[in-house]
């Protein structure tokens, strides 16, 4: 059973959970997920966020999202006018997706170092999220904890030395998911923890030989 | 541990030690956050600060929504509210402000200010507004806080044994829970025992049963905003019934059954996918023309 704050709550700016609230934090899980400020935003919104976007303010909610804010921000009425005074250009497109669910956008992110993103996600009820799909790499990730990304080249022990780095720094590790593109080439694993990795540990991980990657993305 | 799965056994935890519903609800979330009674409760007043804000923009609202369907029906009834003699409303003064504040939280999230989601979004005007009916008669700030902890705990009861989603159960999901919510929380506030919160459960929730869901355009305006208006008043009505002794023939559990074998039955068209109901009359649809094109 839930607890109290997920009946009386979430203090969120309206007009949806799902529409507004969510999308804020699809934006946002986004951005966590480039890591740094993005200059470039390219959108595409798939079933009921394609055919509703303007009406729920799922656009602003997502450029908010993007710009780092919170559901219950009150700039998020106003995202789309700061990401133009904040160097944020972005475009929205509406598509028809395989298989996704009803409220999916794919977020494409160019960030101010020229790193770039791409995040697919849907926003699954309640201002809850699950995102579905980092640069082509499947996953599951909700964003109710915060998680450490890794991207390796696919050779026996990799995961091992990385998850004994968190066990020696006492990180436990909640839910795991390593998804390849194909045997023996990249493949990113994503592990959501109990409690927020610090900055050594991320590290650490990233010094970890056959990682290319490790990069932490907080809670939203 | 505290725990309980219904609300028969809500009711029998506060009864076996004498306290109220609020502090059981309390003490379960201690236990399952890990954190101390005075962050729960300082989190609870945030959130009711939240509503009280949102009710007073709500109630002097005269912004349209984005779609342009909703904003300014709050005030509107609120200037109405105090009309005397021959032209007082058939509510009184109490009610009808009630309903103006439910209507004008809903108008605010529309319009996309701040709101606290009770259970969620469409439905957030109904609690805060009931909860303002009692502060306008005195109940005080401190009942008032720990009165959500009782709406928390009936709408976790419903959540578990139904369900508190729109596109899974129906309108009776969300405002049927929040009325449900209200209700148990008014009859807690004014000094009714866990058993009179129980009924007023049993009544409210019976009366909204079948409720569906059919949101003109999508968007969580017609007839949201003013369902939200009316369900405030039809929790008032289900607590002072409650409170008058008045008991629900069917058990409150049962009903909770109810209304999640009637949630499953509702046709998809019915559950916010706005293909049906509301959403298809003709005039339903030229508003959706309007909005979105061909
Ligand atoms: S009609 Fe649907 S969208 Fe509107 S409040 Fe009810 S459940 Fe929510």
């Amino acid at each position: 059973m839930h607890g109290v704050f997920d009946i009386v709550g979430p203090v969120m700016i309206g007009p949806s959970s799902s529409h507004t609230a969510g999308a804020a934090r699809l934006g946002l899980m986004a951005r966590k997920i480039l890591g740094e400020r993005a200059v470039r935003a390219e959108i595409n919104l798939h079933g009921s966020f394609a055919q509703t976007y303007r009406g729920h303010g799922t656009d602003k909610a997502l450029i908010a999202g993007i710009m780092g804010m919170e559901p219950d921000d009150m700039r998020l009425r106003e995202a789309l006018e700061l990401a133009d005074k904040r160097g944020l250009s972005y475009d929205f497109r509406q598509v028809e997706l395989q298989e996704a669910h009803p409220n999916t956008a794919v977020i494409y992110l160019v960030g101010e170092t020229g790193r770039v993103a791409r995040v697919r996600g849907a926003s699954v009820g309640g201002g809850n999220i699950l995102v579905t799909n980092i640069d082509g790499y499947e996953v599951e990730l909700s964003g109710q904890y915060p998680a450490l990304l890794t991207i390796h080249h696919d050779r026996p022990g990799v995961i091992t030395r990385v998850t004994q780095i968190l066990s020696r720094y006492e990180v436990n590790i909640a839910f795991m998911r390593v998804s390849r593109q194909s045997r023996g080439e990249t493949a990113m694993m994503i592990m959501e923890l109990d409690d927020e990795p610090a900055t050594d540990v991320v590290e650490e991980c990233g010094q970890v030989p056959d990682v290319e990657l490790a990069r932490a993305v907080p809670a939203v | 541990m505290i725990n309980f799965s219904n609300l028969v056994e809500l009711i029998s935890i506060a009864r076996e030690k004498s306290l109220p519903i609020h502090e059981v609800v309390i003490a379960r979330e201690m236990h399952i956050s890990l954190r101390s009674r005075e962050h729960i409760i300082k989190q609870m007043a945030d959130s009711w600060m939240v509503m009280q804000e949102s009710i007073e923009r709500g109630l002097n609202n005269t912004e349209k929504s984005l779609s342009g369907l909703t904003g300014g029906d709050a005030r509107r009834l609120r200037l109405y509210s105090s009309k005397a003699g021959a032209e007082a409303p058939y509510l009184g003064e109490a009610a009808i402000l009630a309903a103006a504040a439910a209507v004008g939280v809903n108008e605010v999230n529309a319009v996309m200010g701040r709101i606290v989601a009770c259970p969620t979004a469409g439905s957030c005007g109904i609690v805060p507004a009931a909860l303002y009916a009692a502060k306008q008669r005195g109940a005080s700030e401190e009942k008032l806080v720990l009165s959500l902890f009782t709406a928390a705990g009936i709408g976790m009861v419903i959540d578990q044994n139904a369900s508190i989603s729109g596109a899974s159960g129906g309108c009776q999901a969300e405002c049927g829970t929040a009325a449900a919510m209200a209700a148990g929380a008014l009859v807690e506030i004014a000094g009714g025992g866990p058993e009179k919160v129980g009924e007023a459960v049993a009544l409210s929730v019976k009366n909204l049963l079948g409720l569906v869901c059919d949101p003109v355009a999508g968007l969580v305006e017609v007839p949201c905003v003013k369902r939200n208006g009316f369900a405030v008043i039809e929790a008032m009505l289900a607590a002072d019934m409650a409170l008058s002794g008045i008991k629900s023939v069917i058990p409150v559990d049962e009903v909770i059954g109810a209304m999640d074998k009637i949630g499953r039955a509702l046709p998809k068209s019915l559950r916010e996918t706005s293909q049906g109901g509301l959403a298809v009359t003709p005039t339903a649809r030229r508003i959706e023309r309007e909005l979105y094109g061909e």
